[in-house]
């Protein structure tokens, strides 16, 4: 007799395969957040999956800071058109204008104009009333209590205090006009999860993630990659050849690497596994303070 | 650490050979601050190398600001999210952690454990296999282990450990360990938790949670982790019964009809015949695709698309099944609902439902009880307050595939949603029927489309009709004496319902004895067979779309439970239009009453034939001393909230 005993990742696959079904289900406009990092093309994958054999029935959209790294606008652009996905592409105009950058503006303020407001005027110019992305809960202690279908009011703000209880896989996507949720696809995966799904489906993933020697800056003992002239260098200052790799992708300015010798899936897999470090150690924006994300979260941050 | 060791042992491939084939366990924790849960769950994290080092050091951080336990590291703070809460020292949500062992990968719902959030631990409740019921061992049983107990119970979890903390504090005393189990044991009686464990443990100092103890000799069982890694979960799956409920209408193409949704329960084969519910039509599988891959068949939790052989009608909110096993369909359910809102529940508001795919608007008709989850009793209550559960009856637009919870999880659950702030106010859980209530429906339920009946095909079903029309039909059974008002009632209803766009249709003695029933007499026999006709011929109206208003003397109750069974119990309406006879005998000007006193007619009800009166009608309406214009206000008023009006 057949066992229909589903392992974790099958668990998983279909969980998220549900939700992203409920959404299309519930909603007029729903839209999936495509960052090019490893759990947008793991999410892109469980969507691909829960419409086959037929297309996606939403666009995607990548809210481009201007300073993520070329690598993966140029991957963004060669992975979506192979897959035959539509792709929006949105940059707050005003905070370029601006002149915002991460180095005079400093790494909140960037961030939020970029980032929070420019999200928040894509979701509003083409009336999405769903927005995909692919955080998961155990990244950061904020999320670990947000719901999968995490409701925001129509100045996209998150109220921790008053979130729907969220029971079996009951979703209410009940939404006045304007109102919106944000859909949490992978919510109960972890980090390993992420790469074990990408290397049982085989996705082809940004080479940043692998190890190569590229030329790094110490900064307060992070290793940044100076991935274009505009980074101003400090007197003296040199970037190295190091080998390295990032375990998260996002601004170049704004993201550490680390040093490794893991040129493959396989060899990424074993040093997470003997890794110490979660992957958010990489990543500025967290530093400030316990509860930053969350204050993110509330003004309309994914 | 457990994965580095295993690595080594092992090498990548092995490991990732041995990662595919892992089970996800789903784990509650319930108890408060004080019992140390909150250490339990980062102590099981931290052993089981859940916590990497830069958290570890965030959290040293934080212990020194928010912590507790001075010097040690306070495991407490893994759990606790929001920042709000952390300085209030308490978690006031659900967070989820995630860890994993060699054997498994664990999900952890926290929950708290103060009274007031019983809503919360429903719904960390709602999807775990296993959950973890704390108790202080200082503190023995508490009111609090008896409710956790009976939320677990009621939310269907099938496993329960009873972790009995903070051992080091009581001397590692075996006798308050088992004082501790024998008080449990009072309770577990009366509850249907099949499988119960308990531990003895201090997370604080790590004993019997990762690790063996070694100061608890007396204690033969396993530590925590081991029993979590191996309890056996796969046969709490039901793969008996086939529940498919669409979640979608894939149409890429014009070849191509796909039928999207997650498997409740059961397996579905490529060839196997499926009925479609509510619709009743039947259709074989042609393609099963799990996961978007096209497979031979598939099991229960898998997410799937199924094409079929033919065209029938399904659509968002249907459910698949089987042919010779699907659920009734109702259109009142008995349920267990775990209040959420400040809003309190009350007989006669009405809601959003979502039961599986399913959404349609829904009206509490009664609220039969609340349930004290402190003593477990149930007590009577006029509304159900936020975190308080009870026991109401619903009545639904749209039919109901009605399977009891505590046999399928899925599609034996519900919420209720707020028509107005869209919050998500209740969680509910069908109940099984009781035996008398099934008797009374086992006639209707027969006849119910895909049980074990097949439409001709081509026919239209009632629900097309009605939806055509635009009404939804029942039937108000007026029943009464003679001359107790039934009639006039029924017209000027009539009127009252044609005013506001509604069709119906007024069946009463006179209207048939000129036709339908002009064969019959006034005989004990003829006066059943004029009522059992009125009952056949108000269940083809209604099934026609049409709403009717039979106004029949009826006088016993056995008369009337045909008529509810004929017509449909969802679609029926008994109201009682109770009048003293005296007043009765009054009104009478056609000399009826006094020809039955003088003997010159027989079988007049009231006079020498009893009436019995309804004991439980929908409504009962005064009409001696109320007006018609009243009585009308209130038929109107149910009607409303019924959602019979649009």
């Amino acid at each position: 007799m057949t066992t229909f005993q589903l392992t974790h990742l099958e668990e998983l696959e279909a969980e998220a395969i549900a939700i992203i079904r409920e959404v299309v289900a519930q909603f007029e406009k729903p839209v999936m957040l495509f960052s090019i990092g490893k759990d947008s093309i793991a999410m892109l994958r469980l969507a691909e999956k829960a419409f086959a054999p037929g297309k996606l029935p939403f666009p995607l959209l990548h809210v481009n800071t201007t300073f993520k790294f070329q690598e993966m606008i140029r991957f963004r652009d060669e992975f979506v058109q192979s897959r035959g996905h539509q792709l929006i592409e949105w940059i707050n105009q005003d905070g370029v204008k601006a002149g915002v950058t991460p180095f005079n503006a400093g790494t909140q303020r960037y961030t939020h104009v970029m980032k929070t407001e420019a999200l928040k005027q894509a979701l509003s110019h083409y009336g999405f009333d769903a927005a995909f992305g692919g955080a998961r809960r155990d990244e950061e202690k904020s999320r670990a209590k947000e719901r999968v279908f995490s409701f925001r009011d129509r100045f996209h703000q998150w109220d921790p205090k008053n979130q729907r209880p969220e029971l079996w896989s009951l979703y209410n996507g009940q939404v006045a006009k304007g109102e919106s949720i944000r859909v949490f696809p992978l919510s109960n995966w972890t980090e390993l999860d992420v790469w074990l799904y990408i290397y049982r489906e085989q996705i082809p993933v940004i080479p940043l993630y692998f190890a190569k020697r590229r030329p790094v800056l110490d900064r307060n003992g992070t290793w940044i990659m100076r991935d274009d002239e505009r980074m101003p260098l400090e007197p003296g200052e040199q970037p190295q050849m190091r080998s390295v790799r990032f375990r998260t992708l996002g601004c170049y300015p704004l993201t550490g690497a680390v040093e490794s010798q893991a040129t493959n899936l396989r060899e990424v897999l074993e040093e997470m596994l003997r890794s110490r470090t979660s992957e958010r150690q990489g990543r500025v924006i967290d530093y400030d303070e316990a509860g930053s994300m969350e204050q993110k979260k509330k003004e309309g941050y994914f | 650490m457990l994965h580095t060791e295993e690595l080594d042992r092992i090498g990548i491939d092995g490991w990732l050979e041995s990662y595919q084939r892992k089970e996800l366990l789903r784990i509650l924790t319930c108890g408060s601050v004080d019992d140390g849960k909150s250490t339990l769950i980062g102590r099981l994290l931290h052993d089981s190398a859940g916590v990497f080092e830069d958290q570890l050091k965030a959290l040293k951080k934080d212990t020194t600001r928010y912590g507790t336990t001075g010097e040690e590291i306070d495991f407490a703070l893994l759990m606790d999210g929001l920042q709000a809460e952390r300085e209030q020292g308490i978690t006031i949500d659900v967070a989820y952690r995630y860890f994993s062992t060699p054997r498994r990968k664990f999900i952890v719902a926290d929950t708290p454990g103060h009274e007031q959030y019983t809503r919360n631990m429903a719904t960390g409740a709602s999807t775990a296999d296993l959950s973890i019921i704390l108790i202080d061992a200082r503190k023995g049983v508490l009111a609090q282990t008896r409710r956790h107990a009976f939320i677990c119970s009621l939310l269907g979890i099938k496993h329960v450990v009873i972790a009995v903390n903070k051992m080091d504090l009581v001397e590692y005393s075996q006798a308050t360990f088992e004082q501790i189990r024998r008080d449990c044991a009072e309770f577990l009686a009366r509850l249907s938790i099949p499988d119960v464990h308990f531990i003895p443990m201090s997370a604080r100092r790590g004993e019997n949670v990762v690790g063996r103890s070694t100061t608890m000799p007396w204690y033969q069982g396993a530590p925590l982790l081991d029993y979590l890694e191996t309890v056996h979960i796969a046969g709490d799956r039901n793969s008996i019964d086939l529940r498919l409920p669409v979640q979608l209408v894939l149409r890429p193409n014009l070849d191509f009809r796909g039928f999207a949704g997650t498997l409740a329960s059961g397996v579905l084969r490529r060839g196997d015949e499926i009925v479609a519910l509510p619709s009743g039509r039947h259709a074989f599988v042609k393609q099963v695709f799990v996961s978007g891959a096209e497979r031979e068949e598939a099991g229960p939790g898998m997410a799937v698309t199924i094409t079929l052989d033919r065209e029938i009608d399904i659509s968002r909110g249907d459910l698949i099944a089987r042919p010779n096993n699907a659920p009734p369909l109702e259109h009142a359910v008995e349920a267990m609902v775990v209040w959420m809102s400040e809003d309190a529940l009350a007989a006669g508001r009405s809601y959003l439902i979502k039961q599986s795919t399913l959404m349609a608007p829904v009206a509490v008709t009664d609220l039969r009880y609340r349930m004290n989850v402190n003593t477990l009793k149930s007590e009577e209550a006029a509304q159900l307050s936020l975190n308080e559960i009870g026991r109401i009856r619903l009545e639904c637009a749209k039919p109901l595939s009605a399977d009891p919870y505590a046999r399928n999880r899925h599609t034996g659950a519900f919420i209720l949603i707020d028509r107005m702030s869209n919050a998500t106010v209740g969680a509910g859980m069908i109940l099984d029927r009781t035996p008398a209530e099934q008797a009374i429906d086992r006639e209707r339920r027969s006849r119910d489309a895909g049980t074990n009946l097949t439409p001709h095909s081509g026919t239209v079903s009632p629900e097309q009709r009605a939806a055509r029309i635009g009404q939804r039909p029942f039937t108000l059974w007026l029943t009464g004496l003679p001359r107790s008002g039934k009639s006039s009632l029924a017209h000027a209803l009539e009127h009252a319902l044609f005013e506001r766009g509604v069709q119906s249709v007024v069946l009463d003695g006179e209207s048939l004895r000129k036709g339908l029933s002009s064969d019959l007499g006034f005989s004990a026999r003829d006066r059943v067979e004029h009522v059992r006709r009125a009952g056949e011929l108000a269940k083809l109206l209604n099934d026609h779309g049409q709403v009717v208003i039979a106004a029949f003397v009826s006088p016993t109750a056995e008369q009337r439970e045909r008529a509810r069974a004929s017509i449909g119990a969802e679609r029926f309406l008994e109201i009682f239009c109770d009048a003293p006879l005296a007043t009765c005998e009054s009104r009478d000007t056609t000399g009826f009453y006094a020809r039955a006193r003088k003997g010159e007619i027989a079988n007049v009800t009231g006079v020498d034939t009893p009436y019995e009166p309804p004991r439980a009608p929908t409504l009962r309406l005064d009409t001696a001393a109320t007006s018609i214009e009243a009585n009308i206000a209130r038929l109107l008023e149910l009607l409303s909230a019924r959602m019979l009006l649009r």
